[in-house]
């Protein structure tokens, strides 16, 4: 039997406004307030990873300067740092954010293909949450074995928070997949199945092929998350010995033998891996909208990006144990992920080449979303130069567990996903709410940003070739390292305590906006994608009015030789200005 | 889909490379199959990947443990009144069970779509029931294991990780036939009711993909744990 696309069919649910506030705004199966719920509540918790960090960064800065900072404190910290920054904070606002904001809208259509799911969806990740603060309450407190979570230490008691903290984390972990789960067949399904008239694959955002590609990476490596939480939650609550080795614990011998550590490292970075592309594709994929709007330019190379993102997306699940080359494994495993992950370099790059060249000659407006843009990609060549050294294993070897690698991975998966989360906000600001942010604030927002995240991290990388390793609660009496790595050490936390600060800014902006008359037209930056050509601003529940709308055109038509604008949107008539180089003065 | 059936079903589709190139190439949607039938197959894929890493997990413990691993015939034997024990007789019986139960779930598809209510409806019930028997013969497994001293931290034999992997995985599964039970009982109430005679019986087929699937992962978990 025939089935009839989305687009071709009559609409059912174009007019079934929801009415009653419940429906509207807390039991919303709209996809723009399911997405509302999913920022707002991931960047709650990312407050209180930055919160955690400033902690951290004081003990480190200024040791016992803080009396109640104890040392399982301090590792509870890092753990919960990086589990809500990695999971919590960065896949949720990139994928249940802005996925849930962005697929129906600029696929044109009315909503997610499932949006009860939907709603399932975050309710789901608001209890992961819920559970993972919860850990924070309980006897022994979070979790405290670093975000890795490595077996043994992680359930080895004597470990901070490795009793009720860690079953909580795993708890978590488990509903926050399930969660991911119900929103991701939704994005998958709907990118695939739900396109308006005239949308083929190839005319889409680069934002929606980055999303797709990050959901798709995120469907096949939480499972080997979740196995490894199962059996870690059995080998913690069971006493089963699957990451259980034969050890002597407080002078006896374990009853737990037989099992195999490695076994959870590689669980875990068959995930591990992968998630760091979860983040970074949609990241890709929006930076690549916002730098195209604001140049005013065709992005340069539009089909390499689209198959770079999917290269990269399969060589993510290649590459996983170039986290383990001190792990003890087989050293010929070194040699086949080190190639692996030096060739992933080179779709990457490529991408970095294909920003620049949009720059190239583009007319640019360097305002705030454009400004955190262009500041990542300073950060993301920085921290991805960085990764070329971790990637080798020789030079990899004794620079891991350093703060060479605290640095490269704040710079390419912290500093950088965040400031393109700031870029994508500001961009989309006006279309989520109706009105304009503060330009000027905005600006003093990236500087203090941009700036004060290379006077945290820049000293990093020196502390890492001194040898100062990370993770530890203070350095004692430890010749290697000088005393001036102290004076560093201070350095580095006022500026984290500065750049923390300077977030303020960014909250009283979105905020006292709010407050303003609605001043914003449907498209202010003259953006040629679906979503700024709404009937409404903000967008209403079905988003498109009585008639659902018709691409023409790929997402890209800026600046075309004889148009009256200088940007085309997707859904206007005419012939199609295709995917070819294009420069102003060369035309 | 063979070409005849897609010229039929008034779906563009070509044969071969010619029709992966127009569905990739499409503006609306990418297969000419409904949401439902899509999101069934991406979570398949996702759920392939839990059960990789589950047997994965199983192939490597075994290898690092240092104890020697059960035997397999002589742990899942069973003796009828007084008779020699035989091995792997009731997992033969299991197998069999789900294994048919494939069979009556693709009749309910196929009546599904000759639209004929009563016999969908009967086949699914017939598939649900199959479902539920073997549910209800791994428990009986489970309780004999329990009662032989098998515990996911020690039991008789040898390493303890046999018992672990085993309560795990055929827990894990286990949970999916029940999950499948449950999901074809609501299924054929509705179809029952009436609920698909307008929009058609796809859910039917839907269905059908999921206790296929936990069919297939039952062919491994049974290779890999009774027979290796």
């Amino acid at each position: 039997m025939a089935y009839v696309p989305l687009a071709d069919q009559d609409d059912p649910h174009a007019l079934h406004d929801p009415h009653s506030f419940i429906t509207k705004y807390v039991w919303s199966q709209d996809h723009k307030v399911i997405a509302i719920q999913y920022g707002g509540t991931a960047i709650f918790v990312g407050l209180i990873a930055l919160g955690l960090s400033i902690l951290m960064r004081l003990q480190l800065g200024f040791p016992d300067s803080i009396s109640w900072i104890d040392p399982a404190f301090y590792y509870q910290a890092v753990t919960m740092h990086g589990m809500i920054m990695v999971v919590y904070l960065l896949t949720a606002l990139f994928l249940g954010g802005f996925g849930n904001y962005l697929i129906p809208l600029m696929c044109g259509t009315r909503d997610m293909v499932f949006p009860f799911l939907n709603m399932l969806s975050f309710w789901f990740y608001l209890l992961s949450v819920i559970i993972l603060l919860a850990s924070f309450f309980v006897t022994g407190g979070p979790a405290g074995a670093g975000w890795t979570l490595y077996a043994p230490q992680s359930i080895t008691a004597g470990t901070p928070g490795s009793g009720g903290g860690m079953l909580l984390m795993l708890i978590s972990l488990a509903v926050f997949i399930v969660a991911f789960t119900m929103g991701g067949l939704n994005y998958v399904t709907t990118i695939l199945q739900a396109r308006t008239r005239g949308m083929t694959l190839m005319r889409m955002p680069l934002s929606i092929w980055g999303i797709f590609t990050a959901t798709v990476l995120g469907l096949f490596a939480f499972p080997a998350l979740l196995v490894s939480a199962i059996m870690l939650g059995f080998d913690l609550v069971l006493g089963t010995s699957f990451f259980m080795p034969a050890m002597m614990q407080l002078g006896e011998q374990s009853t737990q033998d037989g099992g195999s550590p490695i076994l959870f490292q590689h669980l875990f970075w068959f995930f591990g891996h992968p998630e760091v592309y979860i983040v970074a594709l949609p990241a890709f994929g929006l930076v690549s909208d916002v730098i195209a709007t604001h140049a005013r330019k065709n992005i340069f190379g539009y089909r390499m990006m689209v198959w770079a993102i999917i290269a990269i997306g399969g060589l993510s699940f290649l590459v996983w144990a170039h986290h383990m080359y001190v792990s003890g494994m087989n050293p010929y495993f070194g040699f086949f992920f080190a190639t692996t992950t030096l060739i992933i370099a080179v779709p990457t790059a490529l991408k970095v080449y294909n920003w620049v060249l949009t720059l190239w000659q583009g007319n640019i407006r360097l305002n705030t979303p454009m400004l955190f843009a262009i500041g990542f990609i300073f950060t993301f060549v920085h921290g991805g130069l960085t990764g070329l050294f971790l990637g080798n294993v020789i030079i990899d070897v004794p620079l891991a567990d350093t703060y060479f690698v605290v640095a490269h991975f704040h710079m390419v998966m912290g500093v950088s996903p965040v400031l393109v989360l700031y870029a994508a906000l500001y961009h989309w600001y006006p279309k989520m709410t109706g009105r304009m942010y503060n330009e000027t604030m905005g600006k003093v927002h990236f500087w203090c940003t941009f700036l004060g995240t290379y006077a945290i991290y820049l000293p990093m990388h020196y502390l890492g070739f001194l040898g100062v390793p990370r993770r530890y609660y203070e350095m004692g009496n430890t010749d290697f390292v000088p005393a001036t790595a102290q004076a560093l050490n201070a350095n580095i936390t006022i500026a984290a305590i500065f750049v923390a600060t300077a977030q303020v800014l960014f909250f009283i902006n979105i905020f006292m906006s709010l407050r303003k008359e609605k001043d914003a037209v449907g498209n202010p930056w003259g953006a040629t994608t679906l979503e700024w050509q709404t009937p409404d601003t903000p967008p209403k529940h079905g988003n498109w009015g009585p008639e659902l709308p018709t691409v023409y055109r790929w997402a890209y038509d800026y600046s075309v030789p004889g148009a009256k604008q200088d940007f085309i949107p997707q859904n206007e008539p005419g012939e199609e200005y295709e995917k070819t180089f294009h420069t102003r003065g060369h035309s | 889909m063979s070409q005849s059936e897609a010229v039929a079903n008034g779906s563009p589709t070509a044969a071969g490379m010619t029709g992966f190139v127009q569905d990739w190439k499409a503006d609306k949607q990418t297969y000419h199959v409904p949401w439902g039938k899509a999101m069934m197959w991406i979570f398949l894929v996702s759920d392939t990947f839990i059960f990789s890493c589950f047997l994965v997990g199983y192939m490597t413990v075994r290898i690092s443990t240092a104890d020697p691993w059960p035997l397999a015939t002589e742990v899942f034997a069973l003796s009828f009144f007084g008779s020699d024990p035989i091995p792997l007789i009731l997992i033969a019986i299991m197998t069999f069970v789900l294994i048919t139960s494939s069979g009556t779930m693709a009749l309910a598809v196929n009546f599904g779509y000759r639209r004929d209510k009563r016999k969908t409806v009967m086949f699914m019930l017939f598939t649900a029931a199959l479902g539920a028997t073997f549910v209800g013969m791994q428990a009986y497994e489970w309780s004999k294991l329990i009662e032989y001293g098998v515990r996911p931290w020690s039991n008789p034999w040898g390493a303890e990780q046999f018992g672990s992997v085993f309560y795990m995985i055929t827990g894990f599964h286990g949970l999916h036939v029940t999950a499948g039970v449950i999901y074809l009982l609501i299924v054929a109430r509705k179809v029952a009711r009436g609920d698909y005679d307008k929009k058609g019986y796809e859910i039917v087929e839907i269905t059908g993909l999921y206790w296929h699937f936990v069919d297939l992962v039952w062919v491994f978990i049974f290779a890999f744990f009774y027979l290796l």
